[in-house]
């Protein structure tokens, strides 16, 4: 069975297995997503690892995803303002106002009998800290990537036995892989020799952006017509 | 009378079989390991969040000093998944020179594991034989690229030049003699390619002294037979991927089942282990050296028939050719965009993964339209790998830790990130 036909056969089965549980089967570049909410998350899991038609039996990768400022561009280049286009960028911290839908965790399973991938993404609807079930019961190497997402995003994983931070420093503060975090930190070490230790600073670099971040909406990848609209609501 | 209780021992961060920073909190019984805490991230860069505060191709160059003992392969990762996200094609001949350095990144990476392994349980002259031999692909690396390590050669859409015609030469010096020189520089005469494919004529030799070292040694398998067994269903859960899970007997290889760039067109065989312990992987990694070996002599062959460009010629993310920017205003434009803005990469997201010497690696790369990607992660093998270090461990005794290490060919630039 070539690589199209196995695609569409898995896209059948999930709808067919699926249809009131998952929010939105989309594929892109050769790739199913399914969305699933929170409260069916591990039973559609354990579905799609024990049922013969998908037969996922490993999760290949797992990571949280901070949405907070996507589709947000450093420097306007679709509008001018009457002293003409911005010429750099005014660097802006992110500040996270409302946490609805900020965070997601995306799995990636894979099935090797039946040599076929899946991505599920679950938004997390409300709250800080968000919260999860864990999966560990389902894929046991889930312990270690629940740890990093924990670690890095601060997403509470709920049942996990051992939720460490991994990564990040003994006694860290934060969490660095938020968008709200700062790229350059809060604290820097240096070694005082007066107090014969090593001692916690405020950082004391000036943060800056050398290449601003820029949306430019891009004929060329306008499949379906979707960038069209973008694009007259920028210039509107 | 006291209580018996259980010792914890602490093993590195800094200790010369940990490979690199890792921390292991051991809680022994006698010389049984009971339980084994690894205690990572030592070496955590925050690769995934730079990349966010740059754009694209700017991130190529992080992605070497992940596994950075398999340098090519990394990047091979990187724009595979920026080329999905772009839908962006691949001239032919650039994808035989990727898949040419993925082998010989493979061989190196291989080398660089049966050394180290070898010199962990005891077997020093391996780590000096699999160093000689490295050095020939180090120079291969240095002569495409100019560095001998962190290559940053993959482009998406192809790789950043083709092939030199020349090889770089020793010279005379207060260690080497002009006749030592004469004799390095006798296979260096020629081509790349004419040296590569005098190293692919040479390496099986090389590869059965090895094996005339190790495979039926007796100290050998006494250190590596049955220790550190999984099963294939406990391999699956724990996301094994690689030569650990080949090695356990499953035959999983993302180039014969999930065949990227040429890897279809050319002729190799995937080993598997049956007993799922370190003396079985040994044999799986071994194989894949002369495996390689073979891809890599076909590579060679389809090269020297087959001159073409080796980068896309869509210069919206390819750069243009110096002669083109001298005369051409768009040319120039481009180069311009490109080098300071850099290019936008559509709306969306994209997983691509490839055979990695140590397993699947693979990044997933959200963009939301801009020229920096929105988010990146980058799923590493040895990552899966070492949080079943626990399970491996357990009940065996305080040596074969380091057996286990070993074979589970754990590096830290990948697994910190």
């Amino acid at each position: 069975m070539n690589k199209q036909a196995r695609l569409d056969k898995l896209k059948q089965a999930l709808t067919a297995e699926f249809a009131d549980k998952v929010t939105d089967v989309s594929s892109l570049a050769s790739e199913i997503t399914i969305e699933v909410a929170l409260e069916d998350l591990i039973e559609t899991l354990t579905s799609l690892r024990d049922k013969p038609d998908f037969d996922f039996d490993t999760l290949i990768d797992l990571c949280g995803v901070d949405y907070l400022g996507y589709g947000e561009s450093e420097w306007k280049t679709q509008s001018a303002t009457s002293s003409g286009f911005t010429r750099g960028s005014n660097r802006h911290d992110l500040v996270a106002e409302n946490n609805d839908l900020r965070f997601a965790v995306v799995y990636h399973l894979l099935s090797m009998n039946n040599n076929h991938r899946i991505r599920v993404r679950v938004r997390i609807a409300d709250g800080d800290p968000p919260i999860v079930p864990t999966c560990i019961d389902v894929w046991a190497s889930a312990n270690w990537y629940e740890r990093e997402a924990f670690d890095l995003f601060g997403i509470l994983f709920e049942g996990h036995p051992d939720l460490r931070r991994i990564l990040t420093d003994y006694g860290f503060m934060g969490h660095p892989f938020r968008k709200d975090f700062p790229l350059i930190g809060h604290v820097e070490v240096r070694y005082d020799p007066e107090k014969g230790r090593v001692a916690y600073e405020p950082v004391s670099i000036e943060p800056r952006v050398l290449v601003p971040k820029v949306i430019r909406h891009d004929n060329r990848y306008n499949l379906d017509g979707k960038n069209d609209k973008k694009v007259e609501e920028g210039a509107a | 009378m006291s209580e018996i209780q259980n010792f914890t021992l602490n093993f590195g961060p800094q200790h010369p079989a940990a490979h690199g920073v890792l921390r292991l909190v051991l809680e022994m019984d006698g010389e049984v390991v009971q339980k084994a805490d690894p205690h990572i991230g030592l070496l955590h860069r925050g690769t995934e969040k730079l990349a966010e505060s740059k754009p694209f191709n700017q991130s190529i160059g992080y992605m070497d000093r992940l596994d950075y003992v398999s340098m090519m392969c990394n990047e091979h990762g990187y724009v595979m998944a920026l080329e999905k996200l772009m839908n962006l094609d691949v001239p032919v001949r650039a994808q035989y020179i990727r898949v040419m350095f993925d082998e010989i990144t493979r061989i190196l990476n291989h080398l660089m594991w049966l050394g180290a392994h070898g010199l962990d349980i005891g077997a020093m002259t391996m780590f000096l034989y699999c160093f000689r031999e490295r050095e020939d692909l180090m120079d291969c690396y240095e002569a495409v690229s100019g560095t001998r390590m962190h290559a940053t050669y993959y482009r998406p859409g192809g790789v950043y030049r083709d092939l030199p015609d020349s090889m770089p030469q020793y010279q005379p010096s207060k260690w080497k003699t002009q006749k030592e020189v004469d004799l390095l520089n006798e296979k260096r005469s020629g081509s790349l390619l004419d040296f590569i494919d005098d190293f692919t004529q040479r390496f099986p030799a090389c590869v059965d002294e090895y094996e005339t070292l190790l495979t039926d040694n007796r100290i050998w398998k006494q250190r590596t037979v049955n220790i550190g067994v999984v099963t294939p269903e406990r391999a699956k859960q724990l996301g094994f991927t690689g030569p650990m899970i080949r090695g356990s007997g499953i035959e999983w290889d993302l180039r014969k089942k999930q065949p990227y760039e040429v890897y279809a067109d050319l002729d190799f065989d995937i080993p598997v282990g049956v007993n799922g312990d370190c003396y079985d992987r040994y044999l799986v990694r071994v194989e894949e050296l002369r495996q390689s070996n073979r891809i890599i002599k076909q590579c060679v062959d389809w090269l020297k028939a087959n001159p073409g460009p080796v980068i896309s010629e869509n210069h919206k993310v390819a750069p243009p050719t110096r002669t083109e920017m001298k005369d051409d205003m768009e040319s120039m434009i481009h180069h311009f965009k490109l080098f300071t803005e850099g290019y936008c990469v559509p709306e969306g997201e994209a997983y691509a993964a490839v055979e990695h010497p140590k397993g699947e690696f693979g990044c997933y790369v959200i963009s939301d339209g801009a020229n920096k990607p929105f988010r990146l992660k980058v799923r590493a093998p040895g990552f899966a790998h070492l949080s079943a270090m626990d399970e491996m461990v357990r009940g065996h005794m305080l040596a074969d830790v380091v057996a286990v290490i070993g074979t589970q060919d754990v590096v830290f630039g990948e697994i910190d990130r």
